[in-house]
């Protein structure tokens, strides 16, 4: 394999992490109890379904957790608080604006669809609602992304480890790649949910204390708060604080690209219609529990800000230089450098462990996503069909095989990016927002046509990528920072999608009324008429209380920070 | 394949591979993991805890933090350890459609 090239992220060489015998006895013991659920999980795969969607029988608990962790990376984690630490308070938009509605979005307006019309993947609902043209471009998109993001995770987790604990990036990008390939062929989806579910629980154990700890260092939340408006103003400590339209703000957005970019375009793509995400959704057990998987996962989502905003918020007051020329860290080291500071040997061993835990997970979802896609809806669609259910099974299992390859190769690419999540949001906007035009204008007017489908993915992809790479990269239009950029490509693909979706429909035939049916809004499916089953009726499984109990929630959480 | 890949396809395919399907009957309860990891973990750290140096406790602010995290990760994998006990998944009756039964 190609070795990485030299990183601009290179963690500071002083974060090596005082880790003894009981730090690494509880990370081994991690990796056994992992490769257990790999092996105890296998004996359940018998057909396809149960390697790609488990089946579609699990608990709505379980994927709801699942849907979180897969989200919870550890490149979200350390970008997350990198954010923080670069620009304060404003990390709360990605959660509260940027994540609870669409989320909500995606339980309560669009599962019924996705789930009632008994797809086993994204792409293959594209198919069913427009053409193979649109089915194909979309699944190799996603094939294409999911192996980069997991790329991109695998080379955060190498940088990391290496600073951390010495180990040679090779070594790092082995281990976390032999252990991600063994239990996703070994129990496919399944494996891969519930050591999701776990990984939460443990990444929990992990940022707890160091936020904890952390506040209790810079003498509270006051403190923090004191000490961080002074040396960087009062709207660094606030949500909306100097986004107003035309005036300066570190990140570079205003409140309308916050909420039209960040707020519908990126994070309703992101949420509903990437398949790592929905595949969790997917794999439950009825309805009623697909619905609940995003509302589920809502709620520690509105939470688990806290837990990254403030260690970037406490390295940005502990190490006033950090991530400029003046100091050898860079803003993702936040919250490495917090656990080299406050954790003893024993806390220590499970935030390590539960970071390798996070980029594992962050890992396997996109493997996990990518083999599905990969074997439903690219191989048995186009390349080898009608062949018995076993066969695609054993192919599943080759291909995550190569997936973890093909990975490692891709890792590289993450070196260019100074800023992780920049560099993830980057590929969402192009990538993932056609999709969500292609959605909604396709679940909410019968008349869009099978063609404009594909169309209005080329275009959107396109335009997102012309504003990013062309306008903004080339200096044609003036955008302060590559988070503002990513706002306003994520709107452009949006727009142009759109429009070419309309023209487009207006000039070929609609399909078919018949055959539309659970597909857009306002029709049913055999699948969506299944009765409840029986205890889902009690209130706090309603759907929609658990809904717009988030919403007001998230929008109860910017009250403190607007002022 | 057709013109059109019609739901109906897809519905039949998905539903004839979900009643073979064995996940329902099969597959452990993560229950059990997640409480026994915890129970573990939580011993081992709440050990580490009572065992503390004044250099540890130095370094976390005072705070007995290997102590404190050790009892909540035992309490979290009590929880589940108790909540299997109490609520264990129902078996699954073997001729009936996986997905459709109660659980939980």
């Amino acid at each position: 394999m190609h070795p990485p090239t030299h990183p601009p992220v290179h963690l500071a060489a002083e974060l090596r992490l005082p880790t003894n015998w009981l730090d690494y006895t509880i990370l081994g013991i991690y990796f056994v109890v992992v490769l257990g659920i790999g092996f105890a999980a296998r004996r359940s795969v018998k057909t396809s379904l149960d390697f790609f969607l488990s089946g579609r029988s699990l608990p709505a608990w379980v994927t709801g957790l699942a849907f979180i962790a897969a989200n919870l990376g550890a490149t979200e984690i350390l970008g997350m608080a990198a954010n923080s630490a670069q620009y304060g308070v404003y990390t709360t938009h990605w959660y509260w604006i940027g994540a609870i509605p669409a989320m909500v979005f995606l339980g309560l307006v669009m599962m019924p669809f996705y789930y009632g019309s008994k797809v086993r993947s994204v792409p293959e609902f594209l198919l069913l609602r427009f053409d193979r043209a649109a089915h194909l471009l979309s699944s190799v998109l996603f094939a294409f992304a999911a192996i980069l993001i997991a790329g991109v995770n695998l080379y955060a987790m190498a940088i990391v480890v290496e600073a951390l604990l010495g180990w040679p990036e090779w070594v790092a990008i082995v281990v976390a790649g032999f252990f991600v390939l063994a239990y996703i062929t070994l129990g496919g989806l399944s494996s891969a949910i519930y050591n999701e579910v776990l990984q939460f629980f443990v990444i929990l154990a992990a940022l707890i204390p160091i936020t904890v700890l952390g506040l209790k260092k810079v003498g509270g939340w006051d403190g923090l708060s004191d000490s961080l408006t002074k040396s960087h103003g009062a709207d660094f400590m606030t949500s909306w604080g100097g986004t107003g339209i035309g005036s300066a703000n570190p990140l570079g957005a205003n409140w309308l690209t916050i909420v039209l970019g960040l707020g519908f375009v990126l994070s309703f793509g992101y949420w509903t219609t990437n398949f790592a995400e929905v595949q969790r959704a997917l794999s439950a057990k009825n309805l009623s529990a697909a619905q609940r998987t995003p509302l589920i996962a809502a709620f520690p989502k509105i939470f688990i800000v806290f837990l990254v905003m403030i260690p970037g918020l406490v390295a940005a007051v502990l190490v006033p230089k950090i991530g400029t020329a003046g100091s050898d860290l860079q803003y993702n080291d936040a919250i490495p450098y917090l656990m080299e500071q406050l954790l003893p040997n024993g806390v220590l061993g499970i935030a390590v462990t539960g970071l390798l835990a996070a980029f594992m997970a962050g890992m396997a979802a996109n493997v996990s996503s990518f083999n599905t896609v990969f074997t439903t809806d690219i191989w048995a669609k186009y390349v080898v069909k009608g062949r018995e259910d076993a066969y695609y099974v054993r192919f599943g299992r080759l291909i995550t095989a190569i997936g973890v390859l093909a990975s490692i190769g891709t890792a590289f690419l993450a070196s260019s990016f100074s800023n992780i999540m920049s560099y993830l949001q980057t590929l969402f906007s192009f990538f993932n927002v056609p999709m969500f035009v292609v959605f909604i204008i396709g679940m909410f007017w019968k008349r869009t046509s099978m063609k404009s489908g594909f169309w209005g993915l080329l275009a959107g992809t396109t335009a997102a990528m012309v504003n990013y790479f062309v306008l903004y990269k080339q200096g044609i239009i003036d955008i302060p920072s590559d988070q503002g950029a990513n706002f306003v490509s994520a709107i452009a693909g949006f727009v142009a999608g759109a429009v070419v979706m309309v023209a487009v429909s207006l000039f070929t035939a609609p399909k078919p009324a018949e055959e539309l049916q659970g597909l857009v809004y306002g029709t049913t499916s055999p699948g969506m008429a299944e009765p409840p089953a029986p205890g889902d009726e009690a209130w706090y499984r309603r759907p929609a209380l658990l809904g717009w109990g988030a919403i007001v929630l998230a929008a109860a959480c910017y009250i403190p920070f607007s002022f | 394949m057709s013109e059109f890949y019609s739901d109906k396809d897809v519905q039949r395919e998905v539903t004839e591979l979900q009643g073979k399907s064995a996940t329902a009957a099969r597959l452990f309860d993560i229950r059990r993991i997640i409480g026994g990891l915890f129970v573990v973990y939580g011993v081992i750290v709440t050990i580490a805890g009572f065992t503390a140096s004044d250099a540890d406790l130095d370094k976390a602010e005072g705070v007995n933090i290997n102590l404190w995290t050790g009892l909540g990760m035992l309490a979290l994998g009590v929880f589940f350890l108790v909540w299997l006990k109490l609520r264990p998944v129902a078996p699954v009756p073997p001729d009936a459609v996986p997905g459709d039964e109660p659980r939980e």
